[in-house]
């Protein structure tokens, strides 16, 4: 088989992509593989999501690439090129270092760019307040392993009732203002 | 030393109780965390990541389900000692690799866990046998409400938990199943049900996670996304997959007896017989033949062993774990001779009990 890029060289590399559900098969030569980045991850070393990623990785504004390549981390100093290589970003700093580079790709990756899920918590109560129901889910468990099913029933509307208290609807702890926005 | 208690015991993650646990071995569910001040690990210097790890066993020793802890740093381990720790799904292949600074806490019923300086500074994990993936979630998000008590997370509104490769950004979760589906890979059915399942935005797996093989029947399904989903979400879609899993491989299950129950018996039969009578025997083998042993106890097949004893004839006779228990290293060839007496002690031993109990 021919690489379907060149025409002239042998077809060795071989994948699927899949986008949106749609799927399309590729067969390139190692060359025309490589200058698209597709060769390092697929006939080198081990595959890793870091080297998929590293594919995935912005091949808008070619002609650019040098000099965004080239913008670092003021923290850890990583530049964005060793990013693109990796798939690893240095620190936590990054995220807002390479925030206009990063968007695009968590979108390709997750199909969303916002964060829906719990924040670190400082509140002691509510954390004391899953720990111990979680040793009540344990105890019902128990409670229906001995076939003891009142006890089980009366466990599970506890729990019910605790669970209310620990999970605030999350829209709304999101819609507070939260203070500055870190990235 | 401290990994002999582990190899003499067997996570309660093992012990083949909570729903389904004929088709599902086990869940999963970790957390991605980072210190916020601190480099990701492959950027961090040596110190940095040595208070990575002290100021997480403190905090550990300060949390109540971890505080009974054994806390391991791969350093001090045999390379034996680290394979051993793959074996049992308490590490990842990268953590054991012991060119960095890092560890390993682990609960003594191995039900939660903690690698240090792993690709992210923490991950936290909680495993638990069958299908149990709330309760999963909830043990694990409980130690991470504890932990955050103490560490300064690297966190923005907008991005969530900020991780050192962007597809664990957001919640940093992945929620997992090791689900056995005989029946499906027999009737050829596997290969739409997983592509199926990628395309509703899940992962499929091997036995041993990322980058892993797929055998003895065995895929892990897991989520893939970490944005725009909260985790709550993320574990009702993937238990709702799972369900929906489950429910094909129970009809393949019934389509096949229907049509080839004697064939079916017999296949299961041969695995058992040769398990409990053979002298020499592969790790791969054995991952085999338990795999039609599985299916026929799922078929609830008289006579044969129990799910416990499946479970830990699996972790048992995989090489490091093997070596430990015998008490020496030991090369391929004669680890395959002790597999065999062992395999066929564990199913002595399970019959014999059957027998009195009748």
């Amino acid at each position: 088989m021919q690489c379907q890029l060149c025409g002239k060289r042998p077809a060795i590399v071989h994948f699927t992509e899949i986008v949106n559900n749609k799927k399309s098969e590729y067969h390139v030569c190692e060359k025309c593989a490589e200058e698209r980045g597709y060769s390092v991850p697929l006939l080198k070393s081990k595959f890793s999501v870091g080297d998929l990623l590293a594919g995935m990785v912005d091949q808008t504004g070619v002609g650019e690439e040098g000099k965004v390549g080239r913008v670092q981390c003021p923290r850890c100093g990583l530049v964005y090129s060793n990013f693109r290589e990796t798939g690893r970003l240095g620190c936590s700093e990054c995220y807002v270092t390479f925030r206009t580079q990063l968007r695009p790709l968590l979108r390709r990756i997750h199909g969303s760019t916002k964060h829906v899920g719990k924040s670190p918590s400082r509140d002691s109560v509510r954390a004391a307040l899953r720990l111990e129901i979680q040793r009540l889910h344990e105890e019902m468990q128990r409670a229906i392993e001995r076939e003891e099913f009142e006890a089980a029933a009366a466990l599970r509307d506890q729990i019910r009732s605790m669970e209310g208290q620990t999970a605030p609807d999350p829209g709304q702890a999101r819609g507070e203002v939260r203070g500055e926005e870190t990235v | 030393m401290k990994l002999t208690t582990l190899a003499r015991s067997l996570g309660r993650w093992l012990d083949g109780t909570g729903p389904s646990a004929d088709i599902v071995l086990s869940t999963r569910v970790r957390l991605a965390r980072n210190m916020k001040d601190v480099p990701f690990t492959h950027r961090a210097r040596e110190e940095q990541l040595a208070m990575v790890y002290s100021s997480t066993v403190t905090a550990v020793r300060k949390t109540p389900p971890l505080s009974t802890s054994t806390a391991l740093q791969m350093r001090d381990l045999t390379p034996l000692d680290r394979q051993f720790l793959v074996e049992r799904h308490l590490i990842s292949n990268d953590l054991a690799d012991n060119a960095k600074l890092r560890g390993l806490l682990v609960i003594p019923d191995e039900s939660v866990a903690v690698m240090v300086n792993e690709e992210d500074h923490l991950r936290l994990q909680a495993l638990a046998s069958g299908f149990q993936l709330r309760s999963a979630w909830e043990a694990v998000n409980a130690i991470d409400d504890e932990l955050a008590q103490d560490l300064d997370y690297a966190f923005s509104d907008e991005l969530g938990y900020l991780t050192a490769c962007p597809t664990n950004a957001g919640t940093g979760m992945r929620a997992s199943v090791l689900i056995h589906l005989p029946s499906l890979v027999l009737t050829k059915q596997i290969g739409r049900v997983l592509q199926g399942i990628t395309q509703v935005g899940l992962a499929v797996r091997g036995f041993y996670g990322e980058g892993s093989q797929i055998m003895g029947n065995f895929f892990q399904i897991s989520n893939q996304t970490t944005l725009g989903q909260s985790e709550r979400e993320t574990v009702d879609s993937l238990e709702r997959v799972t369900r929906q899993i489950i429910d094909y491989e129970t009809r393949a299950r019934d389509e096949l007896v229907k049509d080839a129950r004697v064939q079916i018996e017999d296949k299961i039969w041969r695995a058992y017989g040769t398990l409990r009578h053979s002298r020499v025997i592969s790790s791969q083998e054995v991952i085999n033949l338990s795999s039609a042993v599985r299916f026929g106890v799922a078929l609830n097949m008289e006579g044969l062993t129990d799910v416990p004893t499946l479970n830990e004839m699996l972790i048992r006779t995989q090489p490091a774990h093997l070596q430990l228990f015998t008490g020496r290293e030991m090369e391929q060839r004669e680890r395959n001779v002790v597999r065999a007496d062992y395999v066929r002690g564990l199913l002595d031993a399970e019959g014999d009990d059957a027998v009195r109990s009748n």
